[in-house]
C-alpha cells in the first residue's frame, strides 16, 4: 500500500529531464553537438563525444584559449547529468562530486548536490542521500526548489524520520509541481508516525483536491483508495464507501476500489449494493486481480442473496475464465522458457512505442503482458530490463564496428600497395632537392646578410659589375707589374691606371645608391621567391607524413580494438545471458504465482458452483412441493 | 514465490547492475578512440573540414531540411525529424557533415527550407567563401528564419 519510495523514483525521474545548458547560451562546438545527441535521447553518443571533449581541453597547455574553457563547469555537469541518464551512476556519481568539489557557482554546485542526493536515494542510499542534501547551501536553482524538497521528504520517510518529512512536506502543500504528491505523501507520513487520525483527515483532503492533471489525479484516486481501505480495515464499512466512490471509474485504481467497495457492503451485510461494483468489474480486462476475485465474489454476493441459481451461473463462468487463464499463462509461461519474451523485449519496433509493453502482447508467441504490468513497472525489474536492452543495443554497435575492422583493414593495405613503392624513389628526389634547396636557402642567407651590412657600412666596391671587377682586377695586375719591373719610364702608364682607377670609382660612388637600391629589389624579390619555394617545401613535407600517417600506425591499434570488440561482445552475450535469464526467472515466478492464485480460486469456484447448485435444486425442490 | 523472486531481483539484478555499467564504460572507451583513429584515416587533419549547423536562439521556425554546396558540388542533405528540431532548438550542434579539402579559398552555398509559425513555407540560401588553412577547420552554420535579413544564415569559425 504504501509505495512511496517507488513513486517518488518514478517522478524524480520525470522531472529531472531539465536541459543542463539553455539554447540561448553561447557554446563549444562539440559540447553542443553532445547535446544534440542527449536532447535526442541517444546518451552514449553524448557521452562519447562529450567525454573526448573534456579529456582533449583537459590536456591542452592553454585551457584558457579553448572554446570550452569558459563552459567547462556547465560540460562536466552534464556529463555527470548524461551518465546518469545513461544509468551510469557510479561514474555519474564520481563526475557529480567533482563538480562540487570543484571551484564552481553556488547555484551549480546546489544543482550538483540535488543530483547526487537523487542518484543515492535511487540506489536506496538514504544517508549518503540525506548528507548530498545537507551540502545545500545558499542560492538554489528556481525550477528545482520544490524537488529539492520533495527529495528530502522522501528520503526522510524512507529513513524512517517521519516527523521530519512532515514539516517539510506541509510546506509543499502549495506547490504547483507537488501539490497532489505532497497532500498524499502528507498522509502517508503521518500514517507511518502512528497519527491515523492525522493521517486520515489529510488523505481524504488529498482525496478531494481539484485538479485536471493526469498524474494528480491519480494520486487522488490513490488517495481515497488508501482512506476507503484503511477505514475498510478498521471495520468503519459505512465511512469506506464515500472516498472509495470518489475514485475515477476509468483512473488506474478503479478495479482496486470497485472490489474494496463490494467488499465494504458485503460486510455492512448490504448484499446487493454490493452486486453492483462487483457486477461491473467482473466484466473488465479478466487478467486483472481484482476482476479474478470479482468473479468469485460476485455470485458469492447473489448467494447471499439467495439467488442460487444465478450465482451458480456465475460461479460456472468464473470456472471458465479461470481455465482459460490459467491455459493463457501455461502458454506464456512455456513462451518465455523459449525465449520469446526476451526476444519481444528487444524488437525496435516495439520499443518505438510509448505503449510498448501493452503491444508486447499483439506480437505472435509473445507472453500475456497483462500479467507483468505490476512486475515490469517494479524498480528492479525496470533497472534489469533497462540494463538487458542497453546491453543489446551495445551489442549492436561492437557487431558494427567489428563489421567496419576489414574495410578499414583494405583501406589501409590499399594505400600502402599504392604508395609504398613511389616513395623510395620520391625519397631519393626529394633528398636531392633538399640539399640543392638548402645551398640556395645558404646563398639567399648570404646575400641578405651582404644586403644589411652595405646598409650600415657602405662598400662601393662590393657593387662592382662583373665588367668593373675585371677592369679593376686588371689594373692591379698592371699596377704590380709595374712596381716589380722598377723603371722610370713607366711613369706615364702608371699614371693613366690612376686615372682609370679614378673613372672607376667615380662611377662605383656617384651610382652606390642606385646600384643598393637594385641589389635590395633584387633581395627582397628572391625573398619572395624563397618564401614560396618554402612553401611548397612545407607542403610537400605535409603531403608526405599525410601520405605515411594514412597507413602507417592502424595496424596495432585496429588489433587490439578488434580484440577489445570481441572481448567485450563476448562480455555481454555473457551478461546478457545472466541478465535475460534473471528477467525470464522473475516474470516466470510471476507468471506462476497468479496460476497458483488462478487455481485456488478455481478450486473455491468449483465447491461453490457444486454448493449453489445443491441450493438451487433444493429451493428449486421446495417450490415443487409447495401447494 | 514472490519473496524468492524479490531475491532475485534485488541482490543480483543490482549485482549486475555494477557489471553492466563497467561493460558500458569499457565500450564507450572503445567508441572514443574508433573514432579518434577513424577520423585520422578518413579525415586527416590538414584536409578536414566539419560543417556544423545550429539554430539562433529564440527562433521558432520549422526547419525541414538543409543542403549544402561546396565549390558548386553537394556536400549534404539533411532532412529533420522532429526529435532532431527540437534538439538544435534546445541548443543542440548538428555535425552534418566532415570531409576533405584542400587549403585555400572554397565556396559554401547554404539552403535551408521550412515553415514559419504561420504555416507558411520559406526557402533561404546564402553563399559564403571561407578559406581552409592547414588546421583542421570547424564552421559553424547558424540559421534563423526569415525576418533576419541577409543574418538569416551566418557562418563563423570556431
Amino acid at each position: 500500500m504504501l509505495r512511496t519510495s517507488n513513486l517518488a523514483t518514478s517522478l524524480l525521474l520525470v522531472l529531472f529531464a531539465a536541459a543542463p545548458v539553455r539554447a540561448d547560451e553561447p557554446k563549444d562546438l562539440y559540447f553542443g553537438e553532445a547535446l544534440y545527441y542527449a536532447h535526442q535521447g541517444q546518451y552514449f553518443e553524448a557521452l562519447e563525444r562529450l567525454d573526448t571533449e573534456v579529456w582533449q581541453h583537459d590536456q591542452i597547455d592553454e585551457p584558457e584559449l579553448d572554446s570550452l574553457y569558459v563552459h567547462i563547469d556547465d560540460a562536466e555537469f552534464s556529463l555527470g547529468d548524461f551518465e546518469l541518464r545513461y544509468r551510469m551512476h557510479h561514474r555519474a556519481g564520481r563526475a557529480i562530486k567533482a563538480v562540487l568539489e570543484g571551484a564552481v557557482d553556488e547555484v551549480i554546485r546546489n544543482d550538483a548536490a540535488y543530483r547526487l542526493a537523487r542518484i543515492h536515494f535511487q540506489k536506496q542510499q538514504m544517508e549518503d542521500a540525506l548528507l548530498a542534501l545537507d551540502r545545500i547551501d545558499g542560492e538554489v536553482p528556481h525550477g528545482i526548489r520544490d524537488d529539492i524538497e520533495f527529495l528530502r521528504a522522501n528520503v526522510y520517510l524512507a529513513e524512517g524520520k517521519q516527523l521530519e518529512s512532515v514539516e517539510v512536506l506541509k510546506r509543499l502543500q502549495g506547490s504547483d509541481e507537488y501539490g497532489g504528491f505532497a497532500a498524499y505523501n502528507l498522509g502517508i507520513a503521518y500514517l507511518q508516525n502512528g497519527q491515523k487520525t492525522a493521517a486520515m483527515q489529510q488523505l481524504d483532503r488529498a482525496g478531494q483536491i481539484k485538479t485536471d492533471d493526469p498524474g494528480e489525479l491519480a494520486i487522488r484516486d490513490k488517495s481515497n483508495l488508501v482512506l476507503g481501505t484503511i477505514l475498510l480495515e478498521d471495520g468503519e464499512f459505512e465511512r469506506s464507501l464515500p472516498p472509495l466512490d470518489r475514485v475515477r471509474l476509468d483512473g488506474p485504481f478503479s478495479n482496486q476500489a470497485l472490489l474494496s467497495a463490494g467488499w465494504a457492503s458485503m460486510a455492512a451485510e448490504d448484499f446487493e449494493r454490493a452486486v453492483v461494483p462487483w457486477s461491473i468489474l467482473a466484466d473488465r480486462e479478466v487478467t486483472d486481480s481484482a476482476t479474478q476475485e470479482a468473479l468469485l465474489a460476485l455470485p458469492y454476493a447473489y448467494g447471499k442473496l439467495n439467488i442460487h441459481g444465478r450465482a451458480a451461473i456465475h460461479y460456472g463462468r468464473a470456472l471458465d475464465s479461470f481455465g482459460a487463464e490459467i491455459n493463457k499463462l501455461d502458454t506464456s509461461i512455456d513462451s518465455i522458457r523459449e525465449g520469446n519474451f526476451l526476444e519481444a523485449l528487444i524488437r525496435e519496433e516495439i520499443r518505438q512505442n510509448k505503449d510498448w509493453v501493452i503491444r508486447l502482447r499483439n506480437l505472435p508467441e509473445a507472453p500475456e503482458t497483462y500479467y507483468l504490468m505490476e512486475l515490469l513497472a517494479s524498480h528492479d525489474f525496470q533497472t534489469g530490463l533497462q540494463n538487458y536492452l542497453d546491453l543489446a543495443d551495445l551489442r549492436r554497435k561492437l557487431l558494427t564496428w567489428n563489421g567496419g575492422f576489414d574495410a578499414f583493414d583494405e583501406m589501409v593495405e590499399i594505400r600502402e600497395g599504392h604508395y609504398a613503392p613511389l616513395l623510395p624513389d620520391i625519397d631519393e628526389k626529394f633528398r636531392k632537392l633538399d640539399s640543392r634547396m638548402r645551398l640556395r636557402a645558404e646563398q639567399h642567407k648570404m646575400l641578405v646578410k651582404r644586403r644589411d651590412d652595405l646598409l650600415t657600412t657602405p662598400r662601393p666596391e662590393f657593387l662592382a659589375t662583373p665588367e668593373e671587377q675585371a677592369v679593376l682586377a686588371r689594373i692591379e695586375v698592371l699596377e704590380e707589374q709595374i712596381a716589380t719591373s722598377g723603371t722610370t719610364s713607366s711613369e706615364p702608364a702608371q699614371q693613366r691606371l690612376q686615372r682609370l682607377k679614378g673613372i672607376l670609382a667615380y662611377t662605383l660612388y656617384t651610382e652606390y645608391h642606385a646600384r643598393l637600391t637594385e641589389f635590395d629589389k633584387n633581395v627582397r624579390s628572391l625573398d619572395q621567391a624563397m618564401a614560396m619555394v618554402q612553401d611548397e617545401y612545407d607542403e610537400y613535407v605535409r603531403n608526405r607524413q599525410a601520405v605515411t600517417h594514412s597507413f602507417v600506425g592502424y595496424d596495432k591499434p585496429m588489433r587490439r580494438l578488434r580484440a577489445e570488440v570481441l572481448k567485450s561482445v563476448e562480455k555481454i552475450d555473457q551478461l546478457m545471458a545472466r541478465q535475460g535469464h534473471l528477467l525470464e526467472a522473475l516474470a516466470i515466478d510471476e507468471l506462476v504465482a497468479r496460476r497458483d492464485h488462478l487455481e485456488n480460486y478455481g478450486d473455491k469456484a468449483r465447491f461453490a458452483l457444486a454448493d449453489s447448485y445443491d441450493r438451487a435444486t433444493q429451493a428449486q425442490a421446495r417450490l415443487g412441493e409447495s401447494p | 514465490m514472490m519473496g524468492a523472486a524479490q531475491d532475485l531481483s534485488g541482490d543480483n539484478i543490482r549485482s549486475l547492475d555494477g557489471q553492466v555499467q563497467e561493460i558500458k564504460s569499457d565500450v564507450l572507451s572503445i567508441a572514443s578512440e574508433l573514432n579518434t583513429l577513424e577520423e585520422r584515416l578518413l579525415y586527416p587533419s590538414h584536409t578536414q573540414v566539419a560543417l556544423f549547423v545550429s539554430i539562433a536562439p529564440h527562433d521558432e521556425f520549422r526547419l525541414d531540411a538543409v543542403q549544402l554546396e561546396i565549390n558548386g558540388e553537394l556536400a549534404t542533405h539533411h532532412i529533420y525529424s522532429f526529435k532532431e528540431l527540437d534538439a538544435l532548438q534546445n541548443g543542440g550542434v548538428q555535425k552534418i557533415y566532415t570531409g576533405n579539402l584542400i587549403t585555400g579559398d572554397h565556396q559554401l552555398q547554404v539552403t535551408m527550407i521550412g515553415k514559419l509559425k504561420s504555416g507558411k513555407d520559406f526557402n533561404e540560401s546564402g553563399s559564403f567563401v571561407f578559406t581552409k588553412g592547414i588546421e583542421p577547420k570547424a564552421l559553424g552554420i547558424t540559421l534563423a528564419g526569415p525576418g533576419f535579413g541577409s543574418d538569416g544564415i551566418k557562418i563563423g569559425d570556431w
